[in-house]
């Protein structure tokens, strides 16, 4: 089963955007925070991870750049979730190395378009 | 809804439109006219029918107008646009090299998703910059549409289902919580109300014609109308872009299919009247 990560601080979108994605085909693990995304990681490279950018501790920027110099790191398709909504932050982002961005509030048929767009639907 | 209501309904936007009700639940065609009621100033649908009958024309266009399904996105139907990109476009590029001119007609363009979808991947190209004309002509029997087309702005939901990221920062702008589309795009695309079932007579000699999720609403007659009307404006050796669930198959002899490209349709070889008047 291809497997992805829900980092985000937030608890209700975790198990919102857990559940789209299980219901998708997806085995879905969570990290509050980039650090323990970033543990989570070493200890298993999933192949997405859907992300988002302000949190306590490590920002999604900050984990993802973290993220690309790990070993397999480049690996996980890295699609941003979050309400960074500026031309700014998408180029950031994608200069970072994300893969797509979603723009929040997202449902389940942006997730879906996605995912297309990243080759995973 | 009175069963004669709905049969002049259905009768009217037949007529007027080639659209089909078919078996519409008297619910979803209220709810369609709802706004044209309002606007209109109806209490029922009775009300607006019984006008309807005396035929003003600015009600029945409206009425018209609302009956129709404008679903659309951008890049919809991905494999139709890979084919578009990968197989028509550069086959044209090298044909039309010394004319250094494309005409590219979204024949029920919606809300212009269609038609910008084919101005971006044209972008990518720099044709402008290499002194080639394009015209992306974007028509649709919605006034209403071809306005929103012409401005050009979509909302939160539509810019990010069939849209990569890279595109939407690449030619759009922000405006408040919409997307506006870039100048260069919008100096591309023509956008006009236009019904299918009227004369094709002021289009001509168009590349590639998209046809796309429109003719499955159409009776049989309106079909095999717009594909013989376009069979006339398409140059001979021009593409037709159908939707995926689409196909000129019994409606037309004028197109014959491109194997292995899903909606892709080129003019039949035995039907190749400009050539053969010449
Ligand atoms: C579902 S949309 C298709 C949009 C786009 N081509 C796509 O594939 O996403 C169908 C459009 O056809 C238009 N339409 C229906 N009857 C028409 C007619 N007789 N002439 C022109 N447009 C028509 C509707 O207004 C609607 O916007």
């Amino acid at each position: 089963m291809r497997s992805c990560l829900v980092v985000d601080d937030s608890r209700v979108i975790r198990k919102v955007a857990c559940r789209i994605l299980s219901d998708l085909g997806f085995e879905t693990a969570e990290a509050e925070d980039g650090v323990t995304a970033l543990e989570s990681c070493r200890a298993h490279m999933p192949e997405m991870i859907l992300l988002d950018w302000s949190m306590p501790n490590m920002s999604g920027v900050e984990f993802l750049r973290a993220l690309r110099r790990e070993r397999a790191g480049d690996k996980p398709v890295v699609v941003f979730c979050t309400t960074e909504n500026d031309v700014n932050s998408i180029t950031e982002a994608l200069g970072a190395g994300a893969n797509e961005y979603i723009m929040k509030p997202f449902d389940r048929d942006i997730i879906q378009a996605k995912l297309a767009e990243v080759g995973l639907a | 809804m009175k069963p004669d209501d709905v049969a002049y309904l259905t009768h009217m936007l037949r007529r007027r439109s080639g659209m089909m009700l078919g078996r519409a639940k008297p619910e979803f065609i209220e709810g369609r006219l709802a706004p044209v009621m309002r606007r209109f100033g109806f209490k029922d649908v009775s009300g607006l029918v019984a006008e309807l009958r005396h035929g003003r024309d600015a009600l029945a266009r409206a009425v018209t107008e609302a009956m129709t399904t404008n679903e659309s996105s951008f890049f919809r139907d991905r494999p139709s646009f890979d084919v578009f990109e990968q197989l028509v476009l550069p086959a044209l590029l090298t044909r039309r090299g010394s004319a250094k001119r494309l005409r590219i007609w979204s024949a029920a363009c919606a809300a212009g998703q269609e038609a910008y979808s084919i101005a971006m991947l044209l972008d990518d190209h720099k044709l402008a910059a290499k002194g080639w004309t394009i015209d992306v002509i974007a028509t649709d029997i919605s006034a209403e549409m071809v306005a929103r087309g012409e401005q050009g702005l979509y909302g939160h939901f539509e810019v990010q289902r069939g849209l990569p990221v890279r595109r939407l920062v690449d030619h759009f702008s922000q405006e408040g919580s919409s997307w506006r589309v870039g100048e260069n795009l919008r100096r591309m695309v023509t956008f006009r109300p236009f019904n299918l079932l009227d004369s094709f007579g002021w289009l001509e000699d168009i590349d590639v014609v998209f046809c796309r999720n429109v003719l499955m609403y159409l009776d049989h007659k309106a079909k095999v109308g717009v594909l013989d009307q376009i069979s006339e404006v398409l140059l001979p050796d021009g593409y037709l872009m159908l939707g995926s669930v689409e196909t000129p198959q019994g409606l037309s002899n004028a197109f014959d299919p491109v194997p292995g490209s899903p909606g892709l349709y080129v003019p039949a070889r035995a039907a190749l009247p400009r050539q053969a008047v010449g």
